[in-house]
């Protein structure tokens, strides 16, 4: 697989979220606002990225019996570290994001690319491919975050859009629903939906 | 025949090869519209567009039709109710006309802008797939615009509409396949999104003052229970359904006339209605025999009287779509939603109205009702059929 196949396809036709269906819960979580959606995006591809290279650096090292142990090891400390630069430089954001910063370590996209891919492959290609799904998980939280904030609560990055606009004089409302846990889940289906009707090989036979 | 003449110019340039070949679904609708086509749904059609919850010989069409003639006395009672409660409120010596005006003034913005943005859309998909477009809508359309609140901003209800329309059904391939009742789809839209919209005590009432500041308090007897109130209707009042209440649910009275059309014709099911029944006044009885509180203390019959919950049992539950399909199957569904609506509202602060909330529930749960039913079936009967088999041999 050439190099920039290794970062492209997962936002497309492997992308983590909406083809794997990994990750989930924390898509659901984080993405009421746009700012948290982003910190998080940018947390996991850091720890994906990172876990990937070391992995497949100590790849030829580690005993196959207790490959889950090494590397639960070193996702747990990625982790760690990200936490303590959140809660050290955005502070507030660390508050918001809570225990999904901690839930990164049972995020099933870094056990399943080291399991599928760093295991198996050189560092340089883990390192882009970690990458790469990080990135194609980060652009559907950075989606969601958007069309929530604007919509739930009429602000992008905590800046009153719809306010300056004046769309609450001519009568316009925020979308208390959209801000709910299931809206994610539906607008999630529906980017799955897009996807796939450009993409007709996502498509399952029947 | 003018207007057969008209359709028959216009058919060539809507036909494959024809120059509107693209718009032939549109064209199609309009035509079956104006002229009772020679077809019936599952007729020359092939098989995959044969409505999937047809199991009779009465297509979809008339099914539809019967269903909005059952659905007139609660309309027209709503509509007279709209101007009843206005001119109540704000002490105006209307008559009984100018009452029905009034309503039905208020209620055809809703109305049209229901059939306008959810039949768009089904003209649109129809299109894309190159499918006729379905029938479905018209009821669907019409009730949507029964089970708002009166004052409800008509953009919020276009919203609520596409939504429906777009997520409760088209995704999953339009009318019949469908695994949620639309109209309750939009509902429940309109609920979580805009709730100060849809309930509380300000939105029931419309103003006489074209649309300035619906704001008059006129609290429904569920919000009155809620709140811990007491209740300024008596039961009559319930019955006859000259309370608060979204534009056309509130008459027990013209929704059992409905009622009885739908059974007389068999298009609903009354395995659904009666269990419907027997579980909310089974629940209603439980809560009374424990009488913690006033609203447990309720008598249970007042439960079929107050909020959606005749509407629901009568014209939403039964959707045969979204419905469970097997004999047996209807009877937990029905019992199930009846319990629940019941349940939701007395226990629940949140929810004033839990029929809405109990019919999503059960249409979630009815393909697995239906599924259980027939797996015991077929147990059964080969457990029957075995024991023949071994009597045979020995």
């Amino acid at each position: 697989m050439k190099k920039i196949d290794i970062i492209k396809s997962p936002f497309n036709k492997s992308n983590p979220i909406t083809v794997q269906v990994l990750g989930i819960c924390s898509c659901l979580a984080v993405t009421a606002q746009l700012k948290p959606a982003v910190v998080m995006a940018i947390s996991v591809t850091v720890v994906v990225a990172l876990s990937n290279l070391i992995i497949s650096l100590l790849r030829n090292t580690i005993p196959p019996r207790i490959r889950i142990i090494v590397q639960l090891v070193v996702v747990s400390a990625l982790v760690i570290l990200v936490n303590q630069v959140l809660m050290a430089f955005v502070y507030d954001v660390s508050k918001q994001l809570s225990v999904y910063v901690g839930l990164i370590i049972t995020n099933c996209i870094v056990m399943g690319r080291l399991e599928a891919f760093a295991m198996s492959n050189k560092p340089l290609d883990s390192l882009l491919d970690g990458l790469g799904n990080g990135l194609g998980y980060g652009i559907i939280l950075v989606i969601l975050g958007f069309v929530r904030e604007l919509f739930g609560n009429g602000t992008l990055w905590g800046y009153p859009v719809f306010e300056k606009l004046g769309l609450y004089n001519i009568g316009y409302e925020n979308n208390g629903f959209v801000i709910m846990a299931p809206m994610a889940l539906i607008l999630v289906g529906i980017i799955i939906w897009i996807q796939r009707s450009r993409n007709k090989d996502l498509c399952e036979k029947c | 025949m003018k207007l057969r003449d008209f359709f028959d110019r216009l058919k060539p340039s809507f036909s494959k090869g024809g120059r509107f070949e693209k718009l032939s679904s549109t064209f199609e609708a309009f035509e079956s519209f104006a002229f009772t086509p020679n077809t019936v749904t599952g007729g020359n059609m092939r098989d995959r567009y044969r409505g999937c919850h047809i199991r009779d010989a009465v297509d979809l069409k008339r099914t539809i039709i019967t269903v909005v003639i059952a659905l007139l006395p609660a309309l027209l009672f709503g509509m007279w109710n709209i101007g009843y409660q206005t001119s109540m409120a704000y002490g105006l010596d209307w008559g009984f006309w100018h009452r029905f005006w009034f309503g039905f003034l208020r209620m055809l913005p809703i109305i049209v802008v229901s059939y306008v943005v959810g039949l768009s859309i089904e003209f649109l998909f129809a299109e894309i797939r190159h499918e006729e477009v379905s029938e479905g809508f018209i009821g669907t359309g019409l009730i949507i615009s029964m089970i708002v609140p009166v004052t409800v901003p008509l953009w919020q209800l276009a919203i609520a509409v596409a939504f429906a329309v777009i997520i409760g059904k088209e995704v999953f391939g339009g009318s019949g396949y469908n695994f949620l009742n639309p109209a309750l789809v939009a509902r429940a839209f309109l609920f979580f999104s805009y709730p100060s919209h849809m309930s509380g005590d300000h939105v029931w009432i419309a103003s006489p003052f074209h649309f300035a500041g619906d704001a008059i308090a006129g609290a429904t007897p569920l919000g009155q229970l809620m709140a811990s109130r007491p209740l300024t209707a008596s039961a009559f009042d319930m019955f006859l359904g000259t309370i608060p209440g979204s534009t056309c649910e509130t008459s027990v009275l013209a929704i059992l006339l409905g009622a009885a059309l739908l059974l007389i014709t068999g298009i609903a099911s009354w395995r659904i209605m009666l269990s419907i029944v027997i579980g909310g006044g089974l629940m209603g009885l439980l809560f009374n025999a424990i009488g913690a509180n006033e609203y447990m203390q309720l008598p249970f019959y007042c439960h079929y009287l107050m909020g959606g919950f005749a509407f629901g049992c009568v014209f939403m539950a039964t959707d045969p779509v979204t419905a469970a399909q097997t004999n047996a199957g209807k009877w937990i569904y029905g019992f199930l939603i009846g319990a629940f609506a019941v349940a939701l509202r007395v226990l629940n602060p949140a929810y004033p109205e839990g029929m809405m909330l109990a019919i999503l529930l059960m249409n979630c749960f009815a393909p697995l009702i239906d599924h259980c039913v027939v797996a015991i079936n077929i147990r059964r009967r080969k457990k029957r059929w075995l024991a023949a088999e071994r009597r045979t041999n020995r």
